[in-house]
């Protein structure tokens, strides 16, 4: 008998694979030289303990080997990394070279055109200010500081050398380094003991510094018993014409103190996305880490808490959503490095049309950690049998006085669960985008409304294979 | 004389390759309550399967004819859309969608009509009554941890929502108590008081006591053998299956 099937197709990334005629100023250069990284500094106006950290950053990224675990990079023009870094001025592109899907994404979303160029890199600068100013005004009053990295570095200087790549220091790795050496833009946020900030901050409104959402720096410290819910990035398609994205989150929780920092991440399916994130809690402190990772042709992405505080709190939810084309290698760290301390994770990642959806993560409990409390929960949805998906999830205990439980669940999506909805009038692309809604049900019922809802426009847009 | 709503004819059907129903027939009119029993592997859940239209049986001989239309060939959706319903013996879990979002949807595609979220609303809070069902029930993921009893008066929620021309109930008594019983049955006279048409898809005869059938056949091999009323089920009930496949087995 023959029936009519529906099949999810992808959508039509190919405009990727345009090839750019740009020219690039520092072509002759191979590698990334002292000279580059000072005139950068020198742009910049910065302090010399900036200049020498960069210069050091950069000793280190040299001398250090491409990680051969994970995804393969062999894509980045590594021989060449300065085109990443040092773009030709000529290539600031325009409106018009912008893909058709990418514009076509924003209007299902409902972006204004204002906030199209800027996210797609080619803005017009975007008028933060006014829609921020009434929050500003509040802010202000108590003492919260929201501002840019590079205002930072001038106006708050002691506080930032303080804190600057302390939890992600450049030896880390060889893209840590790289981002000590190149870093620009990103936010800064600093909240004064017991000031409850109750209005979620969003930088999604700042991508307008150029080369943000590149090598940009977040630097976030919330002091004792204040709190924070901070929102980073957005679920529109992020356009780079620079491919890669070396980012770093640094964040510090103090004693008491509350921070949840959401992240929904889309990149353009070019981009390799090897971003850095890491908190430090301090005793009785909370870190919740949202974390969305769609689009990108790679993605290396894992949270890190160090909770280094007696009774300190992490809580991480993530999802990832790998398509055709892309290998998608997320998850996350817990250290519990005092005693009492507790985690718990919830990760799902869906994969369709022969993407690759990887669940690495490490949980580390130190000797001297006891009464310990985790639970780790990885669920993996693959919605045909191309998409692949796999969970490493590494426990490494050093004393016997923990509790801890652990369950992970590899599925294809049920036949008998869409029959049953078609059963009931739904067609089979609402079946299926339906069930993949429920399953990432426990993550948007974590973020707010307006972006619960673009997540869930998002997660149709990849289903559908049709925009609009 | 009413009008002919499903007629099966000479039907056979395959599931991986082997033939589990072997040329039935079956006229069901419109306003007609039908029961179907059978002992277990006689073919009742494949008939009820391939008359709501899964793809994994195979019909490779014979016709389903619903209001003069061949549907063999339909998806279970479209189905739906033209009235056909399926209460599940065992209804599956649909984790992070909600009873209210799920039957609203269905409900807008069924019909062809948008839902506004407060009538329908008041439309559910009405039926959940009518079952006696908490108004709780309307955010909670759809049969997540639901009891088998709380799973079966779902389905029966689900058909007196979508309001179908002709309810398919399989195996819809089994798991349930005397009370649960008795709210199903009423349910299901509710949706047949419409003058809507009922086949009952069944191992036991509970549901019976309570809806009054116009005929009982009976399953045997993939082939109804005896068709009858009332009687049929009160000797099944007294003397089992074995008996039964003595008396009216082709073999």
């Amino acid at each position: 008998m023959e029936r009519k099937k529906t099949y999810i197709e992808d959508i039509d990334r190919g405009i990727y694979d345009i090839k750019n005629e740009f020219t690039y100023k520092y072509k002759s250069d191979k590698g990334l030289t002292p000279k580059i990284i000072m005139e950068i500094s020198r742009e910049k106006d910065e302090p010399k303990w900036m200049t020498d950290f960069r210069l050091k950053s950069l000793k280190i990224y040299n001398s250090k080997p491409l990680p051969t675990w994970g995804a393969d990079l062999s894509g980045l023009d590594i021989d060449n990394i300065v085109t990443y870094v040092r773009p030709d001025a000529s290539m600031a592109s325009s409106w018009d070279e912008v893909p058709e899907d990418i514009k076509k994404t924003f209007e299902a979303l409902g972006i204004p055109q204002a906030e199209r160029e800027a996210l797609a890199g080619v803005g017009a600068q975007y008028d933060s200010e006014v829609v921020y100013h009434n929050v500003k005004e509040e802010l202000i009053e108590q003492g919260v500081i929201y501002t840019d990295m590079e205002t930072a570095l001038k106006e708050y200087e002691d506080i930032v050398r303080e804190h600057f790549m302390k939890l992600i220091p450049p030896h880390d790795h060889k893209f840590a380094a790289l981002h000590g050496a190149v870093w620009s833009g990103g936010s800064f946020v600093y909240v004064p003991e017991g000031v409850q900030v109750d209005i979620p901050l969003q930088s999604y409104f700042r991508l307008n510094a150029p080369g943000a959402g590149q090598f940009e720096h977040t630097l976030i410290i919330v002091e004792k018993g204040a709190s924070l819910h901070f929102i980073e990035g957005c679920s529109a398609p992020l356009y780079r014409v620079t491919n890669l994205h070396a980012g770093c989150v640094e964040l510090y929780v103090r004693e008491d103190a509350k921070l949840r920092y959401s992240t929904i991440e889309n990149w353009s399916r070019n981009m390799y996305n090897l971003n850095t994130k890491r908190a430090v809690v301090d005793k009785n402190g909370t870190i919740e880490w949202v974390s969305g990772s769609f689009g990108s042709k790679v993605t290396m992405l894992y949270p890190m808490s160090i909770l280094r505080g007696e009774g300190a709190r992490s809580e991480f939810t993530g999802i990832t959503f790998a398509s055709s084309g892309q290998y998608l290698d997320t998850g996350t760290k817990v250290l519990h490095a005092a005693p009492n301390t507790t985690s718990s994770i919830n990760s799902k990642s869906i994969s369709k049309n022969g993407g690759y959806a990887f669940y690495r993560g490490l949980l580390k409990v130190a000797p001297n950690a006891y009464g310990c409390k985790s639970t780790v929960s990885c669920e993996s949805l693959m919605l045909d049998n191309e998409s692949v998906s796999d969970t490493v999830p590494v426990i490494e205990l050093h004393n016997d006085d923990i509790d801890i439980g652990h369950e992970a669940k590899i599925g294809r999506i049920s036949d008998e669960a869409i029959f049953y909805l078609m059963s009931r009038g739904i067609d089979e692309e609402e079946a299926k985008a339906m069930i993949v809604r429920g399953f990432v049900e426990p993550i948007t019922k974590e973020l707010p409304l307006e972006y619960a809802v673009e997540l869930n426009n998002l997660i149709n847009i990849e289903l559908e294979g049709s925009i609009g | 004389m009413k009008k002919t709503l499903l007629e099966i004819k000479d039907l056979k059907v395959n599931v991986e390759e082997k033939e589990i129903i072997k040329g039935l027939n079956l006229q069901i009119h419109e306003g007609e309550i039908h029961i179907i029993m059978g002992p277990n592997g006689s073919g009742k859940s494949t008939l009820a399967y391939t008359l709501m239209g899964h793809p994994k049986y195979e019909i490779s001989d014979g016709e389903i004819i619903f209001e003069d239309e061949l549907i063999n060939d339909l998806r279970a959706d479209e189905r739906a859309k033209k009235g056909i319903f399926l209460s599940f013996q065992y209804p599956e879990e649909i984790p992070g969608v909600t009873v209210e979002e799920f039957l609203r949807t269905a409900k807008t595609s069924v019909t062809g009509k948008y839902q506004g979220i407060m009538a329908f609303k008041k439309l559910l809070k009405e039926k959940m009554e009518e079952l006696e069902m908490d108004e709780e029930y309307a955010t909670r993921y759809l049969n997540q941890g639901f009891s088998g009893g709380e799973k079966k008066k779902n389905e029966i929620l689900q058909m007196s929502i979508l309001d179908p021309k002709l309810a398919i109930l399989d195996e819809t008594d089994s798991g349930l108590d005397v009370d649960a019983i008795r709210i199903v049955a009423e349910g299901v006279k509710r949706v047949h008081d419409k003058d809507k048409s009922i086949l009952v898809i069944t191992h036991y005869n509970k549901l019976l006591d309570y809806l009054n059938p116009d005929y009982v056949h009976i399953l045997l091999d993939g082939k109804i053998v005896k068709t009858g009323g009332m009687e049929l089920a009160e000797e099944i009930d007294k003397r089992g299956y074995e008996h039964i496949r003595a008396k009216y087995s082709v073999h």
